[in-house]
């Protein structure tokens, strides 16, 4: 990690300076994690869902490959044309193909994890093709050139003010207008002239039936269905592991879904496209982009069940005072910091230690995934493989030699306290970082095992 | 029933008190208690940094100072998760595998093996509870916020028998404090914007001491409260379980 | 190899071992549909009427909606309020519809949803272009949860489908919920007996 690219810690110290803003940041997320606990109270089979849930995807990782041809043989049954990719560039070369096809240079996308994986919009860009944004969090961070934060709330990090000044720069809003009810028919407004002009629709994917070759999209503002419904042609790209076995599976799923993402008992649209309309074009785009590679690896690929509600993200005391930029990934907090290191050890090997394995994310998972071990998993991997700064390495050493001597570690203790030389110094001698907000502990007259040899042995 | 009390490494050199209550507890209620003198630590510290293939040693030290006792205890929810999960050794596979089924956590070993009725003790204190993450969704000891499952606390039960105690409520009932081992210098701005959110919600709600299964989270939030000067302190539960 | 068949390969060669897939044997309680179905349509936004006959639906539109704008319905009973023929038209020419006036198969007692098929809608984008939208939902067609939403629909042949749920909204500006983000700004449903 070089100081051009900041890890986790750098860029949340940078997040952590304006403190106000970190409280505004986090009571907003537990807020949302807070109605996601109505939601779940609200339905006592809520645990037999989400272990149904597990298991079905458990399944799926167990039997993807047939589920996967059985889907692509339906889908192309019902008229859809289906794509394989290997990898990002595979798929953003997918995509640009079926634009030049139609001479389309302008279209519109609605929300996709996946195409921000892969880097879409820039690869498109560069290719001389306009993307616009469809929904609203994800034309609110286009038009500021950001990431996502989030992969359910995309501009959950912004403030009304913020998006005021950004819509009244692109939008033509007043100067200062800042209510959200204005900013958002601003953006109905300039989305609508979207929705009647571009040809080429491009959505995610929430869940693919290989049973009948269908795929459902969910969205709360209708933008999905707006722009494919219009569209000429309509292509959904998906990660492999968005199969499920049957359609009566959806009725697990989407009772999870966004009870655990937003609170709501459903989203306002779940919509399930089947066949390309008359007269329209439907592409499906499969994706694997690292994803057969976690398969493989038995400790981690669990993480494949994931749905992608954002529950793990809201629930995070991390990443509610940090920021998902601060996870400087497509998909942030603790999901995206198990599923990052596949892509790329080195690149993400700060995230699986950006937690304090608090374990809050295994039990909002709607598909109990045992995200919090997987962390504790990785960070003996990246270890292992040597993505560790060789200091925190020789720190630990010396520490588990003290812990390995008995006598040693007696006689350091009456020294000077041995634990301390070990416990927050590891990182960093120099510049204790404990001490900025803490004090220790006053160290006590005698240790445990001095009173007890004293007062007790023999007796 | 012999018991090995296991007073993990932090807690022998910086909170002897909690180790002496912890003691002096489990001999009110007739238990023989004794302290190997050759335990150091559990390794959770090494092995929550990634570094699991360094506590062998530890490891084998654990094994060979417990493997004679009928139970281990320790006042210390991380600790006791960490063994019971982590616990090997290559000398001796069957004691470790046998240990790992058989170190408690003080709190549900009072509540679970030795199933107390009643206890004698006077803290006239207001009191917040902090559900170390361990502890809670490791051990189990209360019931998690996020779950749709019957509420229960051990920690609680047991607090219920102190005259003069009254628990506060917390807005986030079980937040993490943001110790987390190394974590709390490496992802320094967090950990300590963690603490102070917790020790903040203890104070508003009127807490003079907040009280917890796990020295570690203990340690963390009195460094908060003593950098801000604060009146409110904080005490194992070992410690008011003792008090007399 | 083509990316296909290197995908394929790679799965079957890195998959876990077989899990079988599980029973869906979730409880259930049919008691107090129609009032539970109203109150989280209410809850997530949606205007709910009980009614007895066609003639007072059009009568509601009537006092809810300016019958000198563009109304459109699948519904053959409302032609003489809106334009029913639009099978063949430009899903564009629709840009400038008021109110689309269309129903559910079914309708979902936990969370307000209401199943509208391909077959129930002149066009797909009918539900979704319009300013407001008026759901008509027959009263014996009101299940329980989603598990029954989809056994009951199971088999039914459509190119596309869905569950819409309260009007359009969005809360992407701090979590300030609006109404009317892209699709309708207002639900109304009729639960007709």
């Amino acid at each position: 990690m070089n100081v051009e690219t900041k890890d986790h810690s750098g860029l949340a110290d940078i997040f952590n300076q304006n403190e106000s803003r970190v409280d505004w940041h986090d009571e907003t997320l537990w807020f949302i994690r807070s109605k996601r606990d109505k939601a779940a109270q609200g339905l006592p089979e809520w645990e037999l869902l989400r272990e149904t849930a597990s298991q079905i995807k458990h399944n799926v990782l167990s039997n993807l490959d047939e589920y996967l041809e059985q889907f692509e043989s339906n889908a192309k049954a019902n008229g859809i044309t289906v794509h394989w990719a290997a990898n990002a560039k595979e798929h953003n070369e997918i995509v640009h193909s079926i634009l030049k096809k139609h001479n389309i240079n302008r279209m519109m996308k609605s929300k996709s994890m996946l195409t921000e994986e892969c880097h879409l919009n820039d690869y498109l860009k560069k290719n001389g093709v306009e993307v616009i944004d469809t929904d609203l969090g994800e034309r609110i961070v286009q038009l500021a050139d950001e990431p996502p934060s989030h992969i359910v709330l995309p501009c959950i990090h912004k403030k009304k003010e913020e998006i005021g000044d950004l819509f009244h720069v692109h939008l033509g809003t007043a100067a200062g207008e800042a209510d959200p009810q204005v900013l958002t028919e601003a953006a109905r407004q300039h989305l609508r002239e979207t929705f009647v002009t571009r040809k080429l629709s491009l959505t995610g994917v929430n869940f693919a039936v290989a049973e009948t070759g269908e795929f459902v999209v969910c969205t709360n503002e209708g933008n999905a269905d707006m722009a494919s419904h219009l569209a000429d042609v309509h292509i959904a790209c998906m990660g492999i592991e968005k199969l499920i076995p049957q359609r009566k599976h959806l009725s697990v799923f989407l009772r999870l879904l966004t009870r655990s993402a937003t609170g709501q008992p459903i989203t306002t649209y779940s919509s399930h496209f089947k066949k390309p309309r008359a007269g329209q074009e439907m592409h499906i785009v499969l994706v694997d982009n690292g994803r057969t590679v976690q398969l493989g690896r038995e400790d981690f690929r669990n993480s494949l069940k994931c749905i992608r509600c954002g529950a793990c993200m809201n629930t995070c005391p991390v990443y509610r005072r940090s920021g998902g930029h601060s996870y400087h990934n497509a998909i942030a907090g603790p999901i995206g910091s198990i599923l990052a290191p596949n892509l790329d050890m080195k690149e993400y090997a700060d995230l699986p230690f950006a937690s304090t394995l608090c374990g809050s994310c295994s039990n909002v998972c709607p598909v109990k995934i045992d995200i919090h071990d997987q962390l504790y998993k990785w960070r003996q991997v990246l270890v292992k493989e040597g993505h560790v700064s060789p200091v925190k390495a020789m720190g630990m050493r010396a520490m588990a030699l003290t812990f390995s001597m008995p006598k040693f570690f007696s006689f350091a203790g009456k020294a000077g306290r041995t634990v301390m030389k070990y416990f927050p110094s590891v990182v960093n001698n120099k510049l204790n970082p404990w001490y900025k907000e803490r004090e220790m502990p006053a160290p006590p007259k005698q240790s445990f095992r001095e009173w007890y040899a004293k007062e007790r042995a023999g007796k | 029933m012999i018991v090995g009390l296991f007073v993990p490494c932090y807690v022998d050199q910086f909170y002897p008190n909690a180790g002496i209550a912890t003691l002096q507890l489990l001999e009110k209620f007739g238990v023989k208690v004794e302290y190997p003198s050759k335990q150091t630590c559990c390794g959770q510290p090494m092995a929550n940094s990634g570094f699991e293939h360094l506590t062998g040693e530890c490891d084998e030290l654990f094994t060979e100072s417990f493997a004679k006792y009928d139970y281990v205890v320790a006042p210390s929810g991380s600790c006791v998760l960490h063994l019971k999960e982590h616990l090997h050794s290559k000398k001796n596979p069957e004691a470790a595998e046998r240990l790992r089924g058989r170190v408690y956590e003080l709190v549900e070993f009072l509540t679970d093996i030795l199933q107390v009725k009643e206890l004698k003790a006077k803290f006239p204190h207001k009191v917040g509870v902090h559900q170390s993450c361990h502890g809670l969704r490791g051990l189990k000891l209360s019931q998690m916020s996020e779950l749709v499952e019957p509420g229960f606390s051990k920690p609680e039960y047991l607090l219920n028998f102190v005259e003069g105690l009254e628990l506060i409520n917390l807005t986030r009932k079980d937040e993490c404090c943001g110790f987390g081992g190394t974590f709390c210098v490496a992802e320094e701005a967090v950990s300590s914007k963690m603490g102070k959110d917790r020790v903040a919600d203890h104070v508003q709600n009127g807490a003079e001491y907040i009280t917890g299964a796990d020295l570690s989270c203990l340690m963390h939030m009195e460094g908060i409260l003593r950098r801000q000067k604060s009146k409110v302190k904080v005490v194992h539960i070992a410690e008011i379980l003792n008090a007399e | 190899m083509s990316s296909r068949d290197k995908i394929l390969a790679a799965v079957r060669s890195n998959k876990p071992g077989q899990r079988d897939l599980p029973e869906i044997n979730i409880p259930v309680s049919y008691e107090g549909l129609t009032e539970k179905y109203t109150q989280v349509a209410t809850a997530i936004g949606a205007r709910v009427y009980s009614v007895e006959s066609i003639a007072e639906i059009k009568s509601k539109l009537n006092e809810f909606f300016d019958p000198a704008k563009r109304w459109v319905a699948s519904l053959a009973e409302f032609s003489d309020v809106a334009e029913t023929n639009l099978a063949n038209v430009d899903p564009h020419s629709l840009e400038d519809v008021e109110l689309s006036i269309i129903e559910a198969v079914l309708a979902v007692a936990e969370n307000g949803a209401s199943w509208v098929p391909e077959q129930n809608v002149p066009q797909r984008i009918v539900p979704f272009i319009c300013q407001h939208l008026v759901i008509i939902v027959p009263a014996n067609k009101i299940v329980p949860t989603l598990h029954q939403a989809y056994e009951i629909t199971a088999g039914a042949e459509y190119g596309y489908g869905a569950f819409i749920a309260g009007p359009s909204k969005t809360a992407d500006i701090e979590q300030s919920l609006v109404l009317g983000a892209h699709g309708p700004r207002s639900l109304t449903i009729f639960i007709l007996s």
